[in-house]
């Protein structure tokens, strides 16, 4: 589908620290002809209150829902847990009348109202269904040929199904077809589908540091050259934390952490520096240095 | 670093049950409840607890014991359990279990109905905080924000934290985490 236009939602995490994935997702999509229009004002999607506050979580997604409505464009998200929370929602608040008629009391005091006219997708899914894999394929002019990485999807790209429902949560494709799609290799390896540790962030340290080790080490025991990511949480939770996560478990890792939308850029010819590669706390100068300098063939 | 399991007893060293700690309604209450209608349907099976990764690399944690305490009604010990807050959300018991207990909800709930009675961490009232302030859930540093023009990105769209605190009036999770901030400010000290 040409020229699709998307509302882009960037959530709070990624502003706040993952700027990296937004340059890069950016720069992608308006190669691939996907044109984005600006949310006119935002709040947080409300998961992180979710446990705290289910009725919380239901207002602030319905009122970013709301928004969106009012422009009338459907919804594009670079964070999982966003699209997560907005699908969630949305599906929710269309089935049961009398939770959105107590959810739009609340939302009309600002005068909004949700109604259920905007659909939400992640980056990932938008890939996969708008712009489609052989679109990607002909946009590579710089194949990744020889380069093994490993993917990790994160939980709520592929969970729960019945509200994501895009791709399989217990042997996901999608993102391994588009790395293919660059012509980098991507491994199978041990508990590809495991959390990444991130919410419990804050509650247990340990234990959130622990599952980000034992999917450093499954992907160091094939030998990945890059983990390519699609969630700003589990971007932080990897490329922040591996030396952390070094020194305290005395590993040795250094295995760079690529947004997938970095790796794509790389593979269509753009520079490192515009896709903001000099963000990444792990560097990743090897695939650079492999890749990069062989310049773009256009 | 806090650790919120270490004060709760790992599996299998918990206190013996007391008749007067048992509130039979519970089960019922939990199941009039949105996220944990199915609660009576679970059957004991573990999966849940054993495809946890949180329960891996906790010996307090155990999804499957949480839900067994609720249903038998020991609801001051799963309310006040602070490895209740350990669970990362991540679904895959929700995806599993045979019974479709949407295991991940009731976990919610139990964290939802726990900060009624007044158990929060402190990263969720920090979020709180920013949001009240904000409209974000974390308080996007100024820099970070003016620093987005030079890296050839749009203005961040604003958080509107009036309109958010508008429609969030009456909810009871927000007026409790609004009440210490004013009465800090009235001067406890
Ligand atoms: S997987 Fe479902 S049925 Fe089995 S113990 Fe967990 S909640 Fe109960
Ligand atoms: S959602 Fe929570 S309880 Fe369920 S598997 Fe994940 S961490 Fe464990």
């Amino acid at each position: 589908m040409a020229n699709s236009k998307y509302l882009i939602f960037l959530g709070c995490a990624i502003p706040y620290r993952v700027s990296s994935f937004e340059i890069s997702s950016r720069k992608v999509l308006a190669k691939l002809g996907v044109e984005l229009a600006e949310m006119p004002e935002f709040n947080c999607c409300g998961l992180p209150f979710d446990p705290v506050s289910h009725e919380t979580m239901l207002i602030l997604a319905a009122k970013n829902l709301a928004m969106a409505e009012q422009v009338g464009l459907n919804i594009l998200t670079l964070c999982p847990g966003c699209a997560g929370t907005l699908k969630k929602v949305n599906k929710i608040l269309k089935a049961d009348k009398s939770l959105k008629e107590k959810i739009n009391g609340h939302l009309k005091e600002a005068g909004l109202e949700f109604k259920g006219t905007v659909e939400t997708k992640h980056l990932l899914q938008l890939l996969k269904e708008d712009v489609g894999v052989e679109k990607i394929k002909a946009a590579v002019t710089r194949p990744l040929t020889g380069l093994k990485v490993a993917e990790h999807n994160g939980c709520h790209i592929l969970r729960p199904k019945e509200f994501i429902g895009f791709d399989d949560p217990e042997d996901p494709q999608t993102l391994k077809m588009l790395i293919e799609a660059t012509g980098a290799t991507c491994l199978d390896y041990i508990d590809e589908t495991e959390c990444c540790g991130a919410p419990s962030v804050g509650v247990s340290d340990k234990i959130a540091l622990q599952l980000a080790r034992d999917k450093l080490n499954h992907i160091k025991m094939v030998e990945a050259q890059a983990l390519v990511t699609v969630c700003p949480f589990c971007h932080i939770m990897y490329d922040t934390n591996e030396l952390r996560i070094e020194k305290t478990f005395n590993e040795v890792y250094g295995i760079p952490i690529l947004h997938y939308p970095q790796l794509l850029g790389l593979a269509m010819g753009m520079s490192p520096e515009e896709l903001a590669f000099s963000e990444l706390r792990v560097n990743a100068k090897k695939i650079v240095e492999q890749f990069a300098t062989q310049g773009a063939k256009q | 670093m806090t650790e919120a399991a270490s004060t709760s007893p790992p599996q299998g060293k918990e206190q013996p049950i007391k008749a007067s700690e048992i509130d039979p309604k519970f089960k019922y209450e939990l199941q009039k409840m949105h996220g944990s209608e199915k609660i009576l349907k679970c059957f004991q099976c573990g999966t849940c607890t054993s495809d946890c990764p949180v329960a891996r690399f906790s010996d307090s944690y155990r999804p499957r014991t949480l839900i067994h305490m609720a249903q038998l009604g020991l609801k001051d010990r799963v309310l006040n359990s602070d490895t209740l807050w350990l669970c990362a959300a991540c679904f895959t018991c929700t995806d599993r279990c045979p019974q479709d207990v949407e295991v991940a909800s009731v976990i919610r709930v139990f964290r939802n109905l726990a900060t009624e009675k007044g158990c929060i961490p402190q990263v969720f009232k920090d979020q709180a905080q920013s949001l009240i302030e904000t409209g974000y859930a974390y308080k996007i540093p100024d820099l970070r924000i003016k620093k987005r023009e030079s890296q050839g990105l749009p203005p961040l769209p604003k958080g509107n934290p009036d309109a958010v605190k508008k429609t969030l009036k009456g909810v009871a999770f927000f007026d409790r985490v609004q009440k210490p901030q004013g009465e800090q400010a009235s001067g406890k000290q």
